[in-house]
């Protein structure tokens, strides 16, 4: 599987990735490489074979609906980047 | 007597005895890190102020005879396990100065036992890599060889124990990130049953794969460390309700009626001719000791697992790291014309190469159009490989395995070369793949570098491993080497 430029540069967008132009050629390199590496998993025949998501069955956990203490609003916006008053500064979203 | 040269097990009864208090031990530890760090690069993080606090603390709970195996004990963690107050980086300049405002509840299970904790240990990038040199800061160095990789993602954790920086570490396992650096320093590394040991607090790469374990010196203090921090947890929701056993009752040095399997498999094409010879020779010693051995067990779906991980790996990472968005904590590009823009900027300048690598990987392998010929492709092989270990567990207690085809490499040599790279951790990946639990013991060493033994088992059959290793370690002295530092 060979990637093109513009396949990559398509993936970054999809991750809200930046990248440089070095990057994208050297990334169109490395993972063409291993992509056409990882095409042995089409010579396994799975057919009838369910996938596996997890390696223990999971079964949805629930617990009583009751408050308890969470942490301080000041210990969860000690780590911000840009912070005004109790909230997160971000940029415009809708402009 | 060298105070930081001796295992959990053997300080605990000084410590007991009170021939030593806990200050002394873990200032032996801090002068250790001071004389030799510079050269092996362990630590991100030295706590040495909260670690002195810590085993003053832990010398009163000893003066009034309560204590654990644990207590007064100095540890190190990986520095993708939350603790509270004390920097958490991932190696990563993403989170650089990001400071938890929570424990991990296996730090907390470790808090209660009395830890004493030393620092944070220097990983690959959000645990990618198999040689720690993905971290964003520097590589740390293999003490048996310093122009050579400790292995990866849990270098600098290993080399702390290796080098008696510490008694014991943790680390955490998605691919082998335990054991494969266990076998490339010669210490102990056990990766659990998946859910047998909480992840909360533990930074996610690959959820479904991630597997917080310790690194110990010996077998004895692996069991110990295993019964501070296995058990159920309900705040992760993926964490198994079976209760844990004691697991030193599992070290006795017999291995009569036990019946292991060599899967041909393991010895892979291109694995090093000293590490096929050094693994045979030690699975020989297993029978020696009462084992039945069959050299002749087939996995025939192991070729497949290289492939398979390193879709379902970077897929899960992808979703995982998308949360780094410059906005709730971490790095932020501060200099961007909108809130895209800025994104994409955090994105590009806070983190490295292998883990952008890794998103776009695993972006590909979730977009549409490639879904169903990769990502699900990849978890129906997946069943193939666990179905596998199922059916050799009907007739086998363990699996024994090399760790890795080769002893550690030079730094440098596969930096660029990221399927190479992958290659290092062929024999742990399909043990992660599967849930199963895996341990990595010391077999000896090639022109003087570390053979790891891989030894696997059966969902929550973590005592049948530490047994077989524990035997294996009482009848020979590889574990008792130290590095010359």
């Amino acid at each position: 599987m060979k990637l093109s430029r513009e396949e990559v540069k398509h993936l970054a967008l999809l991750a809200r990735l930046g990248l440089d132009e070095d990057e994208v050629e050297r990334l169109r390199e490395q993972l063409s490489n291993i992509l056409e590496n990882f095409e042995i998993l089409q010579q396994v025949d799975t057919t009838d074979v369910p996938p596996t998501a997890h390696s223990i069955a999971l079964e949805n956990v629930l617990r009583e609906d009751e408050a308890g203490p969470s942490l301080p609003a000041d210990q969860i916006l000690a780590n911000a980047p840009n912070r005004e008053d109790d909230f997160f500064k971000v940029r415009a979203v809708l402009e | 007597m060298d105070l930081c040269r001796l295992t959990i097990h053997e300080a605990a009864q000084l410590l007991k005895r009170h021939e030593i208090s806990s200050v002394e031990l873990t200032q032996a530890c801090l002068d250790r890190i001071k004389k030799v760090d510079d050269k092996v690069r362990a630590f991100v993080t030295v706590s040495d102020a909260l670690a002195l606090q810590q085993a003053k603390e832990a010398d009163q709970r000893l003066s009034q005879g309560d204590g654990s195996p644990l207590t007064g004990i100095p540890a190190v963690i990986k520095d993708n396990i939350c603790t509270k107050g004390i920097r958490t980086t991932c190696s990563s300049k993403m989170l650089e100065n990001f400071i938890p405002p929570y424990n991990a509840t296996v730090v907390m299970r470790l808090n209660a036992c009395g830890m004493v904790m030393l620092g944070k240990g220097n990983m690959d990038e959000f645990a990618m890599g198999s040689s720690t040199e993905h971290s964003a800061f520097f590589p740390s160095h293999n003490p048996w060889d310093l122009t050579r990789v400790p292995g990866g993602s849990s270098g600098g954790s290993t080399v702390s124990v290796a080098a008696d920086e510490a008694m014991y570490a943790l680390g955490s396992d998605t691919g082998g990130s335990i054991r494969q650096p266990a076998g490339f320093c010669s210490v102990v590394g056990l990766k659990p049953t998946y859910g047998r040991v909480s992840r909360y607090g533990l930074v996610a790469f690959a959820s479904s794969l991630d597997q917080i374990g310790p690194l110990t010196k010996d077998v004895t203090d692996c069991a110990l460390v295993m019964n501070a921090i296995s058990g159920h947890d309900p705040r992760d929701s993926t964490s198994l309700p079976h209760p844990p056993p004691d697991y030193t009752g599992s070290l006795i040095p017999d291995l009569r009626r036990l019946r292991l399997g060599v899967p041909r498999e393991y010895f892979v094409e291109g694995m090093q001719k000293g590490v096929a010879e050094a693994i045979r020779s030690a699975i020989t010693k297993l029978a020696e000791l009462g084992a039945e051995i069959d050299w002749e067990v087939s996995l025939p779906s192991t070729r497949y697992g290289l492939a398979a991980y390193y879709i379902i790996a970077p897929s899960e990472a992808s979703a995982n790291l998308a949360r780094y968005d410059g906005v709730k904590y971490g790095f932020s590009a501060r200099v961007a014309e909108s809130m895209w823009d800025a994104m994409e900027k955090t994105k590009q300048q806070g983190f490295g190469p292998e883990v952008k690598r890794r998103i776009m990987l695993g972006t590909y392998a979730l977009s549409a159009g490639y879904y169903d010929a990769y990502y699900l492709k990849a978890q129906k092989v997946r069943t193939l490989i666990r179905r596998e270990f199922d059916q050799a567990f009907e007739k086998f207690d363990a699996l024994v395995t090399p760790i890795s085809p080769t002893v550690p490499f030079k730094i440098g040599e596969k930096v660029d070369d990221p399927l190479q790279m992958y290659l290092s951790d062929v024999c742990t990946l399909p043990i992660n793949i599967a849930g199963v639990p895996a341990l990595s013991v010391p077999a000896g060493f090639v022109e003087g570098l570390p053979v790891g033994m891989q030894i696997i088992g059966k969902p929550l059959s973590e005592e049948a491993l530490l047994r077989v290793a524990f035997a294996y370690e009482q009848a020979t002295d590889w574990h008792k080497r130290r590095p010359a530092l």
